[in-house]
């Protein structure tokens, strides 16, 4: 196992969560689940560059980023819970209100 | 001595403030009882100084009392210059000042703004006794300058008045053309002197003669010319000389005492003193002399001509005070400056009488200005009758009267004057004594003799006003009778000193001391001269016109239409004023508003980068989709671009 193996799982992690943000045009929630894949594979280059460089604070930054994406997909979900009563839709295509 | 003069200045300030500011506490009557004591006080003191240096022959006084500011080695002070000059200014004023408050007891007894005329009035005093008083400069401006704020006041006393405002406004104006020349003279006398005092100027002025300036790039004139000619731009427009006269008349709109006190006494005749004050300067430049001279005899002459179309009585006696003006510039540009302060001090008094008795005519008439609609007032006013005889006399120089002396000097100071323009000048002021007389007598005989041409509700109102009006017309009709006498030491004596300086190649009046013999003589003299046959025949010819045989008068006119329109038109100054001067800054402000502010201002700068903003933005609108996806690829794309730039570009240290 070198550090190659798990940048790479961090890149396929990062282009995944990419593609689900642009690819996706049904539901917001999968956004939010996209987002959160993408700090997880932030998460994954930490660790791995803190493992190989025996540097402690790459996972001790994680653990703040973890928190930070918990408190995030709250948010998130109650944004969410809210544009639903108001639009009674979900649907990305819709919510073009930010239109110039 | 110090505390008196202080004193003759502050007296009437103070009465100013307190009529002024508590006018409404006091009441009228401590209204005028304040101001009046302030200037009776002033003119007491004036009194007592005459005592104290022309009797008592104490020298001049000269010292500053408070220093406002050094400025570069410049000092700008309050100062008192008092000199046998000032003193005999200050004579005039405050006597002419006193007698036209207690004659607006009388005249302004109606009117609501009876206080606030008493405080203007007063201030009026204070401001032309600090402009006579000044030992600088920088004071005089402020003399000069207060004047003229406080005659824009009068002049617009009836502010409800349209053509009064009319009035007051064009007075300011004009007068801001002449304040602009005075200041550019008084920053020339800095500029060359670097200082603000008299007696410092003066006293270097005559190694100054032949510094020169360059004003048009390239040609080189005499400084002293120019800044004498700038000053005298000044005394144009207070002393009302062509072409800045056109305020004057006008000015007829406001109250008549002030009629009598700015436009016949005091104000214009702030000019003439201050060219008699700069006499040093004057004396230093020929060409300064005949611009002043060939200015002051164009004023005396045209300017009597037009007094006799006028039909409004104050308006004719106004035209004679722009005459009477010119032939005290006329004896300033012939160096006579004795003479011409001789003359204004004569023309103060019997001027003055003039315009209080026409304002006299004007109460019994109730407020009926038309000489066309009066007549035969004789027998019903009799005090206003003699004292306008007396005044009129005086006016035209009739032999023995006030204004003969004064006139007849100058007129003879004009003929042994050699300086340039003395030939048209003598033949302007000949020519000027017969129009004097003959609009002087048109007006009197118009007015008091002829046959009534007022309804019978008039007739059965006309009486004499009281005896606040009727005594001061009696006092100014005094020294319009015997202030002539004095010409023995103003003239021709030493009384001014070195008050004033005349070179000796301009020193008329030292020549016409040699054949002078007495007042007696002088009358003698002036039997046999061609000015009094002039007037004479000015006279009969009014009283054969205006009482035996009045068509003349209208035939004439009809005759000579073209001048008589041209007269009447008062030689389209006003209406050259109106369309050039007038018209021209409001069309150019038209230009400017049209152009510079609709047209860059709000079409291109504001409307214009408004609108830019709108358009441009209207373009890039179109990347604002709104849909999430859209910011989040272009932020991916963004960040991709500013990494492969970073990996691939940046500048490695």
């Amino acid at each position: 196992m070198v550090l190659a193996d798990f940048l790479i799982l961090g890149a396929v992690l990062f282009g995944l969560s990419v593609a689900g943000i642009f690819i996706n045009r049904k539901n917001v929630i999968i956004l939010l689940m996209a987002i959160e894949l993408m700090l997880l594979a932030v998460n994954m280059n930490f660790i791995a560059f803190s493992h190989f460089l025996g540097d402690i604070s790459g996972q001790v930054f994680v653990f703040f980023i973890l928190t930070v994406a918990a408190a995030e997909s709250a948010i998130g979900l109650a944004i969410l819970v809210v544009l639903f009563r108001n639009r009674h839709t979900i649907n990305v295509e819709e919510l073009d209100s930010m239109k110039g | 001595m110090e505390t008196v003069y202080l004193a003759i200045v502050l007296a009437p300030l103070l009465g100013a403030i307190v009529a002024g500011l508590f006018g409404r506490l006091i009441g009228r009557r401590g209204a005028h009882w304040v101001t009046i004591l302030g200037v009776a006080t002033s003119f007491v003191l004036s009194l007592y100084v005459f005592k104290y240096m022309v009797i008592d022959g104490n020298p001049a006084f000269n010292g500053s009392v408070y220093t406002w500011l050094v400025t570069d080695g410049i000092r700008m002070e309050v100062g008192f210059l008092v000199d046998r000059l000032t003193t005999l200014m200050l004579l005039v004023v405050t006597f002419v000042s006193l007698m036209v408050h207690i004659y607006t007891i009388g005249y302004m007894h109606d009117d609501p703004g009876y206080q606030r005329f008493f405080s203007y009035i007063a201030l009026f005093t204070f401001a032309m006794l600090m402009l006579v008083m000044s030992n600088n400069f920088l004071q005089l401006f402020f003399g000069w300058e207060a004047v003229g704020l406080v005659s824009y006041l009068l002049i617009g006393f009836w502010y409800k008045k349209p053509t009064a405002i009319y009035a007051n406004l064009k007075a300011f104006l004009v007068n801001r053309v002449g304040d602009f020349g005075f200041l550019l003279g008084i920053a020339a006398v800095v500029l060359y002197f670097n200082t603000l005092d008299y007696a410092e100027v003066f006293s270097v002025a005559p190694s100054m003669a032949d510094a020169t300036i360059e004003i048009i790039p390239g040609v080189q004139g005499s400084a002293m010319t120019v800044i004498c000619i700038l000053l005298f731009i000044g005394a144009m427009g207070k002393s009302a000389q062509v072409p800045l006269h056109v305020w004057l008349p006008d000015s007829m709109e406001g109250p008549t005492p002030i009629s009598a006190l700015i436009h016949a006494a005091t104000m214009v005749t702030a000019g003439i003193f201050m060219v008699a004050r700069m006499s040093p300067l004057f004396e230093l430049s020929e060409t300064a002399l005949s611009f002043v001279l060939v200015i002051g005899s164009i004023t005396a002459l045209f300017m009597g001509l037009l007094g006799l179309v006028q039909n409004d009585i104050k308006r004719v006696v106004a035209y004679s005070t722009l005459s009477q003006l010119g032939y005290m510039t006329v004896a300033l540009g012939v160096s006579a400056y004795s003479a011409g302060i001789f003359h204004l001090m004569t023309h103060a008094f019997f001027k003055a009488l003039l315009f209080l008795a026409a304002g006299s005519v004007i109460i019994a008439m109730h407020h009926e200005q038309d000489i066309r609609k009066m007549g035969g007032l004789r027998r019903y006013l009799p005090v206003t009758y003699w004292t306008s005889l007396i005044g009129s006399l005086a006016l035209i120089g009739f032999p023995g009267f006030a204004g003969f002396f004064s006139k007849d000097t100058i007129i003879e100071a004009v003929y042994a004057s050699h300086i340039a323009g003395a030939g048209i000048a003598y033949v302007a002021v000949l020519i000027g004594v017969f129009v004097t007389a003959l609009y002087s007598f048109r007006m009197f005989f118009l007015v008091f003799h002829t046959e009534e041409r007022f309804d019978a509700r008039t007739r059965s109102h006309l009486h004499e006003p009281p005896a606040v009006v009727t005594v001061p017309l009696i006092l100014l009709a005094i020294p319009s009778l015997l202030a002539g006498y004095w010409i023995d030491p103003v003239v021709f004596g030493d009384y001014f000193g070195d008050a004033i300086q005349v070179a000796a190649a301009h020193d008329v009046i030292g020549h016409l001391a040699a054949d002078y013999h007495g007042a007696w003589g002088f009358i003698l003299h002036g039997l046999m001269a061609p000015a009094f046959w002039l007037a004479m025949a000015g006279l009969i010819t009014a009283w054969y016109i205006y009482t035996q045989n009045r068509a003349i008068a209208g035939r004439a006119a009809e005759r000579f239409r073209g001048l008589y329109r041209v007269l009447q038109n008062k030689y389209g100054f006003d209406r050259f004023n109106e369309v050039f001067f007038a018209g021209g800054a409001r069309g150019t402000g038209w230009t400017l508003w049209k152009l510079g502010d609709v047209l860059i201002i709000d079409g291109l700068l504001v409307n214009g980068s408004a609108r830019l903003v709108g358009w441009l933005s209207g373009i890039v609108r179109h990347v604002q989709s709104g849909y999430l996806y859209h910011y989040a690829f272009s932020m991916i794309i963004g960040l991709l671009l500013l990494l492969s730039w970073f990996v691939w570009f940046a500048p490695t240290q």
